[in-house]
C-alpha cells in the first residue's frame, strides 16, 4: 500500500508542498519495500475544483493515507467517503514526513483545515 | 440595439455610464436596461425601479441512479470542472462546482445520471419611468452565475435599445454579457491602473469581434495615457467626464450623474445619435 505526500518536486528529498490541490507533484511511497514513484498533479492547471481532481487522482490509485499541510474540505470529503486517512502537518522533505507518519507523529485529520476556494488566485475576484 | 457598458477595472463608472445614457435615451422612447453584474446588482439603486416580477433561475445538477451506476468514473474523467468524484462504490457531486452542461448525462455508458434543478438566484424586471428595468441577484455563496446572466439576458427585447451594464473584469461573466452586444462602452479612469485593465477589456472585445469606444471618466485634464492608447488601438474616445465631487455625492445618495449634472446630457444623447446612425462603430 502506498502513502502519498505533496511535493514540490518528484523525489523523496524534495521539500513538502503545503497545498494540497495546487501541490506540484505527488510522491507515492510504498511501506513495505520503500519502492517510490512520483506524478504529476493533474489539478494544478485546474481553474477550479483542483483538489477534487487531485483527490480523485490518489482515490484511483488506492493509497492508504494522504500526507498533506493544507486540505480544503472538498477534497476531505472525497478521502472521507472512500475511507483514505488524511494526516496534515508535513514539514521538511517527503522522506522526513514519511519518517514522521511511520512513527505516529502526524495527526490524523478529522476535517478540511483549510477553507474553500474557487479557482486560482486564493479567491480574489474583483477590484 | 444592444450596448454593452463594460470596463477592465471595477469602480470605474459602468453603472454611472449605463444608467445615464438609459435616462437620456428614455427621453425619446422606451429602453431597456439590463444589469447583467448578478455579484453586485447596483442599477437599482440609481434608477429606483417599481419592481414587478421575479423568477427563479435554476441550473441542471446530476443525480445518480445508484442501482444503474457501475463506478467507472466516466462522468469525472469528462467533467471539466471536477464537479464529480467517482469512489469504489460511491459517487459524489459537487453541485456547487457544476456548470450544468449535461456531459456526464450524455458520457455515461449506464444512463445512469439524471438531471435535478437547482436554484442559482432570481431575475427581477420592473419600470422606472420609460427604463424597463431587468436585473439578476445571485445567491450568496454560488461560485458560478454565466447561467444567471443568460437568463437576464433572455429579456432582452428586439427592436428596443437595450444596455447591458455589465460585471468588472475580462473574465466568463464580462463575456457572457458582452457577447452578441452591437456595440462596447469601455469606461475607464485616467490612471495606470485604469489603462492596464482596459488594455485587457479592450484585448477582449477585439477577440469577440465587437466595436468598441472608451470614455474617460473621472478626468483631470491629463489623460495621456488613455489617449495615447486609444489612438495606438484606433479606438474612439467618446467623451470624457470630469472629475465632479457633486456627482459622487449624488451617486451616494442614489442619483444618476446626468440627474445631478444635466449639462452632461448632451454628451449621452450624441453618443446615442452616433450608435443609431453606426457612426461609431469602429472597431
Amino acid at each position: 500500500m502506498q502513502v502519498a505526500v505533496c511535493a514540490q518536486e518528484g523525489s523523496p528529498d524534495a521539500a513538502v508542498d503545503p497545498r494540497f490541490g495546487r501541490c506540484q507533484c505527488l510522491v507515492l511511497v510504498n511501506r513495505e519495500n520503500n519502492y517510490w514513484e512520483s506524478i504529476a498533479n493533474p489539478g494544478i492547471n485546474s481553474s477550479g475544483g483542483a483538489g477534487i481532481q487531485t483527490a480523485q487522482t490518489l482515490v484511483d490509485r488506492r493509497v492508504e493515507a494522504v500526507l498533506v499541510g493544507r486540505i480544503g474540505p472538498k477534497a476531505m470529503a472525497v478521502f472521507q467517503r472512500a475511507g483514505i486517512k488524511v494526516f496534515g502537518g508535513i514539514t521538511g522533505t517527503v522522506r522526513e514526513s514519511i519518517d514522521l507518519y511511520h512513527r505516529g507523529k502526524l495527526p490524523l485529520l478529522d476535517g478540511a483545515n483549510s477553507i474553500a476556494h474557487a479557482g486560482m488566485g486564493g479567491g480574489f475576484k474583483k477590484a | 440595439m444592444i450596448v454593452a457598458v463594460a470596463s477592465g477595472k471595477g469602480g470605474t463608472g459602468k453603472t454611472t455610464v449605463a444608467a445615464s445614457l438609459a435616462l437620456v435615451a428614455a427621453e425619446k422612447g422606451p429602453v431597456q436596461y439590463l444589469d447583467c453584474d448578478v455579484e453586485e446588482p447596483n442599477g437599482h439603486l440609481l434608477l429606483h425601479p417599481a419592481w414587478e416580477h421575479r423568477r427563479a433561475v435554476t441550473v441542471p445538477v446530476p443525480v445518480i441512479d445508484r442501482d444503474k451506476c457501475n463506478f467507472c468514473g466516466r462522468c469525472a474523467q469528462i467533467c471539466a470542472f471536477h464537479a464529480l468524484a467517482v469512489l469504489p462504490d460511491e459517487v459524489l457531486v459537487f453541485p456547487e462546482l457544476c456548470h450544468g452542461c449535461g456531459g456526464c448525462q450524455y458520457f455515461c455508458p449506464m444512463k445512469a445520471i439524471t438531471e435535478n434543478k437547482r436554484e442559482i438566484g432570481c431575475v427581477e424586471t420592473g419600470q422606472s419611468g420609460a427604463i424597463q428595468f431587468v436585473h439578476g441577484c445571485l445567491q450568496v455563496g454560488e461560485a458560478i452565475c454565466t447561467p444567471l446572466i443568460g437568463a437576464v439576458k433572455e429579456q432582452a427585447a428586439p427592436g428596443t435599445l437595450t444596455i447591458l451594464d455589465a460585471p468588472p473584469g475580462t473574465s466568463c461573466p464580462v463575456i457572457k454579457t458582452v457577447t452578441n452586444a452591437g456595440f462596447c462602452i469601455l469606461v475607464t479612469e485616467p490612471t495606470p491602473f485604469g489603462l492596464h485593465d482596459l488594455r485587457l477589456a479592450v484585448k477582449m472585445v477585439k477577440k469577440l469581434g465587437i466595436p468598441c469606444g472608451i470614455i474617460i471618466n473621472r478626468s483631470d485634464g491629463q489623460d495621456q495615457l488613455i489617449v495615447e492608447f486609444s489612438r495606438d488601438m484606433h479606438i474612439p474616445v467618446l467623451f470624457r467626464l470630469p472629475e465632479d465631487r457633486m456627482v459622487a455625492e449624488g451617486y451616494a445618495g442614489g442619483m444618476p450623474a446626468v440627474t445631478v449634472r444635466p449639462a452632461w446630457k448632451p454628451l449621452f444623447q450624441n453618443l446615442l445619435d452616433g450608435l443609431e446612425a453606426g457612426k461609431q462603430c469602429v472597431s
